[in-house]
């Protein structure tokens, strides 16, 4: 009897460290981002609306922004746009759009065709300020806190699910304005 | 055209075929060798975060040519590899090192293989004594054991 007991043992215990793997296993493909409990990278790139302005990082700090990756080249960001428009209407929380990698013409089309929901639009051409968010296919979404600090991130489309469970008890367990 | 022309050309063409699939993707020559081939094992290592089972050398995507351009960029103005190792996965996460760096979280993972060869070790010691014990016990040899 009991030589059979160490390999149900050693079975057991596989069995185990296997289970906590799967259930622990993250999305398949989503990268969770190093950048979460760390200061929002700076960055300071020209308005889409207005060229001869920029949208700066700093001006951002003492309010929750979400910080919103796409492109016109972007099939999924079509499909969350219209979670954007009820996002920019519940009035909670300001969208700061990043135009990656995209032409500004097309962009500025974009948002007139379909409705605008950022209060700005930074145009990023070269890619670097995505780079440094750790960017690697838009959609993504960073919600960023009064203090500057990133605090969630949801690569691809956004849902009204990611919406109520991640984004807003965040923001409102810590009221604008405060954090 | 002769036979023989067709032949040569044929293999002039598979030739020039297979040299555009090698220099497709990174055509990116640094002037200083000892550059290169650090760009080279460089951009081998690091993990494109699009297609994620290719490295950033044999990736066609445009995320993985930016961060080849900064590859380059930082390699240019003297950072070491492990410096530049170090702000890619300040940005992408350890993900994007094909080499695993060692901490405290995945310290068991390291730990493991020399676990297991310490408990296989333990347990080959035991079996052997026991063997070497029930051969003492028994000094009679077997028939035709040992004997030519």
């Amino acid at each position: 009897m009991s030589r059979f007991l160490l390999p149900l043992g050693v079975f057991l215990l596989l069995a185990v460290v296997l289970g906590i793997g799967i259930w622990h296993a993250p999305e398949k493909g989503v990268v969770t981002s190093p950048l979460l409990g760390k200061p929002a990278p700076q960055f300071s790139l020209p308005d889409l609306n207005q060229p001869t302005h920029q949208v700066r990082s700093v001006d951002l700090k003492g309010r929750w922004y979400l910080f919103n990756v796409w492109g016109t080249w972007c099939v999924e960001c079509r499909a969350e746009h219209d979670m954007l428009l009820r996002v920019q209407r519940a009035g909670l929380v300001p969208l700061i759009g990043l135009d990656w990698k995209d032409d500004a013409s097309q962009a500025r089309a974009w948002l007139t065709q379909l409705g605008n929901p950022y209060q700005a639009v930074a145009v990023d051409t070269s890619g670097r300020v995505a780079i440094d968010w750790g960017v690697y296919g838009a959609p993504e979404t960073f919600l960023v806190n009064p203090r500057g600090i990133v605090v969630y991130k949801h690569v691809g489309a956004l849902t009204d699910a990611v919406w109520s469970k991640e984004i807003l008890p965040r923001v409102s367990a810590a009221p604008p304005g405060k954090s | 055209m002769s036979p023989k022309r067709w032949v040569w050309g044929l293999a002039a063409a598979s030739l020039l075929a297979t040299a555009q699939v090698a220099w497709g993707v990174d055509p990116t020559q640094l002037s200083d060798p000892r550059l290169q081939a650090r760009y080279e094992s460089l951009t081998h290592e690091l993990r494109c975060m699009q297609c994620q089972n290719e490295s950033l050398a044999d990736s066609p995507v445009d995320l993985a040519a930016d961060l080849r351009h900064e590859v380059r960029d930082m390699l240019l103005a003297g950072k070491s590899d492990d410096e530049v190792r170090a702000w890619m996965a300040a940005r992408y996460g350890d993900f994007i090192l094909f080499r695993p760096r060692y901490s405290l979280r995945n310290a068991w993972l390291w730990g493991a293989p020399a676990a297991l060869l310490l408990v296989g070790a333990l347990v080959a010691w035991r079996v052997v004594r026991q063997r070497s014990a029930l051969l003492a016990a028994d000094p009679e040899p077997l028939e035709g054991d040992g004997q030519p």
